[in-house]
């Protein structure tokens, strides 16, 4: 029995033609972001893929050889692939476990009425461009290395770890605070009764128990980290040399893009956009990596 | 032993807090100092003169640009997609391709966005070094950022209001715009403004697509610099801490005053949360 | 046709029918089968249902009474994965051939568990199903909100703050609202599911006293997990159990001599 069209009203028929045009209308609105990803990695790694398509120039080279001398036709970019390495490592080594322990003190033993002020203000700071931490690095802490570790230029690797290990610190606080306080009440109670001391079930059993939204503020944190850029330009001196100590001046691959897009062309700007790919690539894999232990952790 | 390890530990934890506080706190202290020997009407509303000195209204103009255009895109877009995956979708392959573009729009850092608009809409829509190029960068940049938080916004409304609505003979979408959005809306409204901070704070991505002009900008098709990129030029240029700095102290007010709304909103959203 | 579905319950319900006088079948169920993914919730239930009567569905949680309620208005459309079999006819249009889901639910009204009324005015929650069907003219929205609250006997509690919002009534008074929600789209069915359960034993005296009276104008058919509440209100009543309906008679016949074994435990208490 069809009745369908028979009886419909008029007004009714019109309401499920717009029901029908809408769900349509919101599928094309959030595919969107689908079409602007395919869009983003298209067109940096067509570009950038375009100098190694074509024979000219050989991917392992791009990767190993040190030398980066646009003028010469010499894209080697090694040094910045370990300047961007060193940097996140040793921003990670600084700010997860001050960040982290920050979070804890936050949520275990500052007297409430003292996180209920601090809590905010760190959320607060995770706001801040960050350019403006950039600008502290320069002003404070590059003078502070040159005249105390007597280098010729205070801009260095460890300018920049410090630099990103402070820049990391409110989003790590943040997210691993709000994860503590998560875990249940009773896994506290049950720890204390047992006889364990506060800072034995802090360890024990609360840490452990916030272990992925503690994973996933690191995640934050070095997203932030290895994707800086201008805050990073300030402090690093960037120099084209892979580092040996802490106190050589560094070009990470963020900043090598920045400072030469505005006027690269040709292959040169295409180099460019290679090195972009090798920083997506890098990110893609530490996130892998990281969701692989927090799911194994689990 | 263990109470050792005990005190050790708990004198870890003291420290730590007391040096990131005390970094945290530097930093703000330090651009204060430093920058509020600037501030002054003139500053703020003077135009800029490259002979030293110089207001910062044309930057502070150009940020505003940014703000609305690509809000006005990414606001509709964004919780459009997002009434999709969490009112009409059915789980399956398509939302899960979606989530995770989405999820990879967010991890994507601010370079790769700048060369991405670089080239395709500064080169390949001939948009040129522009206001219009950077904000259209800037709408991808925060359609992920809307897309998320109104999700969650929609996530808290009632299943009840769904129900009792589509029960007295309406459609899917009057129940979208009389129920659940109206109802979901202090979530959606945070959501904007964590998206404003965003776009505030952003440099690398607005410094390859619009370049660095310090002038007051005729249209959106102009090259312009945001508050941000230029605190950045000022530092790396000319080294002038005090004016950077100065521009720190207008961005920290601005970045303050979008978050004490964004918190006073979701506060009124709890109380509506009967 | 007969109003009566057992055969052998006929006999005793029989002088009852007659004394009540001859109702119209509205909705009929025949042969209803319904799937949530691959578990299956309702078995062939048939039933039917008569017009300006007071039906209620009866049995233990989790025996499908809600989720046959809601086959009635296409609620469980809304779930993903539902599938249904067998035919439901409203009025004698068969209501899943029929795509106008709308007209159904317009016709075939619905009252919560809990009060669902939504963050706006009293008023406007009343005149929310007639504006969504078009209606704007505030003279007739007006009338149509005081007859729908008159009609839920919410009236005289209500009407000196129309505008202020719904969500600060008491719950009792918020489902009556719901009640003239549903009235005011002026259905010939009103579907409750539970529409005391939440309610405290003052105001569900009240949502009875006012079901009893919207029976002269509307078919109800209600959900009720008090037994006590069914023998009250009800003209007939069906017992389900694991999804089935184990008998369906007038209400006096199920409440004093129930047919089946499992409707005298149920009744008697004896599980549930």
């Amino acid at each position: 029995m069809d009745t369908t069209h028979t009886d419909m009203t008029k007004a009714n028929k019109r309401k499920y033609a717009l029901e029908k045009f809408s769900s349509k209308l919101f599928l094309v609105c959030a595919l969107l972001s689908v079409f602007s990803l395919v869009l983003i990695v298209g067109f940096v790694f067509y570009k950038g893929a375009t100098p190694f398509v074509s024979g000219e120039y050989s991917f392992i080279n791009f990767l190993f050889a040190s030398d980066w001398v646009p003028s010469e036709d010499k894209f080697g970019i090694w040094p910045m692939i370990v300047a961007s390495l060193y940097a996140t490592i040793g921003a990670l080594v600084i700010g997860v476990p001050v960040g982290l322990f920050t979070a804890i003190f936050l949520a275990e033993i500052a007297p409430k009425s003292v996180a209920k002020i601090l809590s905010p203000a760190i959320q607060l700071l995770a706001g801040i461009p960050s350019v403006l931490y950039g600008v502290f690095g320069l002003a404070i802490i590059v003078p502070f290395l040159q005249n105390n570790l007597g280098l010729a230029r205070g801009q260095s690797l460890i300018a920049v770890i410090i630099v990103l290990a402070i820049m990391m610190l409110p989003t790590i606080v943040t997210v691993s605070e709000t994860a503590i306080r998560a875990v249940p009440k009773a896994y506290r109670e049950g720890s204390l009764a047992l006889g364990a001391s506060q800072i034995g079930t802090i360890f024990k059993v609360i840490v452990p128990a916030a272990k992925s939204g503690i994973l996933a503020a690191v995640v934050l944190g070095l997203g932030r980290a290895i994707g800086e850029t201008m805050a990073v330009i300030l402090v690093a001196g960037n120099a084209l040399i892979v580092p040996t100590s802490l106190t050589d001046s560094v070009r990470p691959l963020t900043t090598n893009i920045a400072l030469e897009m505005g006027y690269a062309a040709g292959t040169h700007q295409e180099m460019l956009f290679a090195t972009g790919i090798v920083l997506f690539s890098f990110i893609l894999i530490l996130n892998f990596v990281l969701s692989k232990l927090s799911k194994g952790g689990q | 032993m263990r109470q050792a390890k005990d005190a050790v530990l708990r004198g870890l934890l003291w420290a730590s807090a007391l040096v990131s506080i005390g970094v945290l706190l530097l930093i703000v202290g330090f651009i204060f100092y430093k920058g509020i020997g600037y501030i002054s009407f003139d500053f703020i509303f003077g135009d800029y003169s490259p002979t030293g000195g110089g207001g910062i209204l044309p930057m502070i103009v150009t940020t505003i640009y940014t703000i609305i255009i690509s809000l006005v895109i990414a606001t509709p877009l964004g919780i459009l997609a997002a009434v999709y995956l969490q009112e009409y979708a059915k789980q399956g392959r398509l939302v899960n391709i979606i989530r995770f573009a989405t999820e990879s729009l967010t991890g994507i850092p601010s370079i790769i966005y700048g060369l991405f608009g670089a080239v395709f809409f500064v080169a390949t829509l001939k948009l040129g070094m522009s206001i219009l190029a950077a904000s259209l960068t800037l709408t991808i940049i925060v359609l992920p950022v809307i897309i998320r938080t109104t999700e969650e916004a929609l996530k808290t409304v009632p299943q009840s209001y769904r129900e009792g609505s589509l029960a007295l003979g309406t459609t899917k979408l009057q129940t979208l715009y009389k129920v659940i959005l109206p109802s979901a809306m202090p979530g959606i409204l945070s959501g904007i403004i964590l998206s404003i901070g965003r776009i505030v704070g952003e440099s690398a991505a607005i410094f390859l697509t619009a370049g660095t002009v310090a002038a007051m900008p005729d249209s959106i098709f102009s090259s312009a610099r945001t508050l941000t990129v230029h605190s950045y030029l000022v530092t790396q240029e000319s080294g002038d801490i005090g004016l950077a700095a100065a521009v720190g102290i207008v961005l920290i007010v601005l970045i303050f005053f979008i978050n004490m709304t964004a918190t006073f909103i979701s506060k009124k959203l709890n109380k509506a949360d009967f | 046709m007969t109003t009566i579905l057992h055969e052998t319950t006929y006999t005793q319900a029989a002088p009852i029918a007659m004394e009540r006088g001859y109702k119209a079948t509205k909705i009929n169920v025949d042969k209803l089968n319904l799937f949530y993914g691959d578990k299956q919730a309702l078995f062939d239930v048939s039933l039917n249902i008569q017009e300006k009567e007071v039906t209620a569905l009866i049995g233990p949680s989790g025996c499908g009474k809600s989720t046959f309620l809601r086959t009635l208005n296409r609620m469980n459309d809304l779930i993903e994965g539902v599938r249904v079999s067998g035919d439901i006819t409203v009025d004698g249009e068969n209501i899943y051939t029929s795509q106008d889901v709308i007209k159904l639910r317009t016709k075939v009204g619905m009252v919560f568990q809990k009060p669902n009324l939504f963050p706006m005015s009293i008023y406007d929650n009343v005149a929310y199903g007639p504006r969504m069907q078009g209606i704007k003219n505030k003279k007739v929205l007006d009338a149509l909100v005081e007859e729908s609250l008159r009609g839920a006997a919410i009236w005289d509690e209500v009407k000196d703050r129309l505008k202020t919002s719904a969500l600060g009534l008491s719950g009792g008074q918020q489902q009556r609202v719901c009640i003239a929600r549903a009235i005011a789209m002026k259905p010939d069915v009103i579907l409750m599911d539970e529409p005391t359960s939440a309610l405290d034993p003052i105001s569900t005296l009240k949502v009875e006293e006012l079901i009893s009276e919207l029976k002269k104008d509307y078919t109800i058919v209600i959900v009720t997990h008090n037994m006590q509440q069914a023998a009250r209100i009800s003209d007939k009543t069906a017992f389900f159990l694991n999804g089935e309906v184990i008998e369906y008679d007038e209400t006096d016949v199920i409440f004093q001599t129930p047919n089946d074994s499992r409707t005298e435990d149920y009744i008697t208490g004896r599980f549930g």
